[in-house]
């Protein structure tokens, strides 16, 4: 920053609003900031349908903090009260019932989004140069949000936030040597308890919500330093308006992206309004019915399985035998599977970016990633006796649950689409990329 | 003061100044740290909490299975027929660790009944999996666990299933059997879970 005079410059607006703009211009660059990051930030004028959940995501952001706020204002992170304080706001607390289903709805929402934003990013090479970083803090984002998931689904302490809870402590214990004693420094006590409770407070409604805001704030300057990516993946500051200097193929943010993401925004607020008021619980989905049940650390659930957005991974988790008298694997390889998005823009080898101008084998590929990730999220919500049995005179599997044996191949998909990807992505035919954007 | 002139810097005395400042902060950070992190660990008051739970067998019926808390978990006790005892050696061959080799007990219940005495099994109701508690299945040959299920234990979270004294089967999620805690009897009919001392 360099504290060099500024010029003076011309009042924006006449009158009073205009004198006080110039006023804090002279202490803080506020036109400046409105004008780099809003009123002359270009983004390729070709957005689609999947730009939506950038600011989806966003606008969940913010519900959560506000709905989240208030309800610490009536909760009690204490084994004793919690449960009990849970059921105080859905009956006695003035709009409590709607304030607690926005949040629980907006957790399942807020997945969702990120999900669709995600597979954008995928679609049209998003991730790659120069958008390396940008992608890495999505990643982060994405790890943050499930910690932080994780944390506020044992506050309610019904049965599932407890054994949910001890189920992903427990995979930290699986780590060999060092693990029990993480698992006990986790917990805070050596089975979950009410300090467990009292600490993933904490971590819920202070740490991540820090780590998150910081880590969007860095996804938001990262994306502003190297300009959005489009559906056709090409760069539109290599076309500058000769006149301006400006990108041909941009338009201003706002208005026209801030018109286009409020369209947006109603269409979202519709569905989630919906939700919250006709189906809060979806079903058993975004709200598990053993929830509503108080935490009792002496029986488990007779089906336990994690809530929707974690299913993929908790299928897994589950598919991976244990060996060497560890069940350490499945939980490497379900580490695995989300660290492994950290090294997409180092995988992906293509010429151009954007799955339109792609060849055949990435487009199958993505196709078999899309389909082996649904199909991990419903096997990780039913017993793996849902598809039956193989028969016995089978060799080596013989006997085998056959959801357990799909969801093994299915696993071994996903992480073909990531491992394969240097060799598919380099021998493919690809098309060419048009020098302007297209529609 | 005198002004500082570039040339007067001494850029070796400089990378000295920084690298040990930096060095001294690291360590006072280091140092910060070690009373954070361990304020995390389990408080006086949950250390104490473990006091051994002594249990009356004449509660249990035959066949049956008892639930006690001890550290937080549950622990069972289960008083095994004689039908439930002569089963247990008959599927060595379907079982992970049969001889309980790898698995968590006691010296004086690594036997194949995985007892002091083998109509009384005591475990830690807790699946070596990720830690959810098994249900107890004793009926042979259960309907949604085959026809061949010799009766014992099966795990909701991830389908693991042991045997009658809690031994896992190959091929399950759970890599080794459920855990035994120290125990003692008191007498005929009381135990004492968490206490194996000799002595009074």
């Amino acid at each position: 920053m360099s504290n060099a005079p500024k010029p003076a410059i011309a009042p924006p607006i006449p009158g009073l609003v205009g004198d006080a703009i110039v006023w804090i211009d002279a202490r803080f660059p506020l036109v400046k900031l409105y004008k780099e990051q809003v009123a002359e930030y270009y983004a390729p004028k070709n957005f689609n349908f999947w730009y939506y959940f950038g600011s989806l995501a966003m606008l969940v952001l913010v519900m959560q903090i506000v709905t989240g706020i208030l309800l610490t204002m009536n909760y009690k992170p204490d084994a004793k009260f919690a449960f009990a304080s849970v059921e105080y706001i859905m009956r006695d607390v003035p709009w409590g019932w709607l304030i607690r289903y926005m949040h629980s709805t907006g957790a399942s929402l807020f997945f969702l989004v990120v999900y669709l934003h995600m597979m954008r990013g995928l679609m049209y090479g998003s991730y790659r140069k120069p958008r390396e970083l940008l992608w890495i803090f999505g990643c982060m984002i994405y790890l943050a949000l499930m910690a932080e998931a994780f944390f506020g689904y044992l506050l309610p302490w019904g049965q599932m936030s407890y054994w949910g809870a001890q189920v992903i402590i427990n995979l930290f214990g699986a780590i060999p040597i060092v693990g029990e004693d993480l698992a006990v420094w986790i917990r805070g006590d050596f089975s979950i308890s009410d300090a467990t409770l009292n600490r993933f407070f904490a971590f819920h409604v202070i740490a991540l919500p820090l780590v998150l805001l910081g880590l969007v704030a860095a996804h938001l300057v990262a994306l502003h330093e190297v300009g959005s990516n489009n559906p056709d993946g090409i760069e539109i500051n290599k076309t500058p308006d000769p006149k301006t200097g400006t990108p041909m193929d941009g338009i201003p943010f706002h208005p026209y992206y801030t018109v286009k993401d409020i369209f947006g925004v109603v269409v979202f607020l519709g569905v989630f309004s919906a939700i919250v008021f006709f189906a809060p619980e979806m079903g058993g989905y975004f709200l598990e019915a053993p929830n509503f049940i108080q935490a009792d650390p002496l029986k488990t659930p007779e089906h336990i399985a994690p809530v929707w957005y974690f299913t993929p991974f908790y299928a897994m988790l589950r598919a991976v035998p244990s060996m060497f008298g560890s069940q350490f694997p499945g939980v490497a390889v379900m580490g695995a599977a989300t660290m492994i998005l950290f090294l997409l823009p180092w995988l992906d080898r293509g010429k151009v970016k954007s799955i339109r101008y792609r060849g055949p084998i990435y487009k199958r590929f993505l196709t078999a990633f899309v389909i082996s990730f649904l199909v991990l999220g419903y096997l990780g919500v039913v017993p793996t006796t849902v598809w039956g049995q193989l028969s016995k005179g089978l060799p080596l599997i013989g006997g085998a649950d056959v959801a357990t044996i799909v969801a093994r191949v299915l696993t071994v998909v996903y992480f073909a689409f990531f491992i394969l990807m240097p060799w598919y992505t380099k021998v493919d035919k690809e098309k060419p990329e048009p020098e302007r954007v297209t529609f | 003061m005198t002004a500082i002139v570039l040339n007067q810097v001494d850029p070796k005395k400089r990378r000295f100044l920084i690298a040990a400042s930096s060095v001294v902060g690291a360590g006072a950070a280091a140092a910060v740290a070690v009373p954070f992190v361990a304020s995390m660990l389990p408080s006086a008051r949950a250390v104490a909490a473990g006091a051994p739970v002594p249990v009356d067998l004449n509660k249990i019926e035959p066949g049956q299975l008892l639930t006690v808390e001890f550290r937080g978990a549950p622990h069972w006790v289960i008083k095994r027929t004689p039908e439930m005892v002569a089963q247990l050696d008959k599927h060595d061959a379907l079982l992970a660790d049969a001889k309980s080799d790898a698995s968590k007990q006691p010296e004086y219940a690594k036997n194949p009944s995985r007892s002091l005495k083998p109509e009384i099994l005591v475990l830690r109701g807790v699946c070596t999996h990720l830690g959810c508690s098994p249900t107890f299945r004793k009926e042979i040959g259960a309907a949604d666990l085959g026809a061949d299920w010799p009766g014992g234990f099966f795990c909701p979270c991830h389908q693991s299933k042991f045997d009658m004294s809690g031994r896992v089967f190959a091929g399950m999620p759970a890599p080794t059997n459920l855990s035994i805690p120290p125990y003692k009897f008191l007498s005929d009919t009381s135990l004492l879970i968490g206490d194996d001392s000799k002595g009074a």
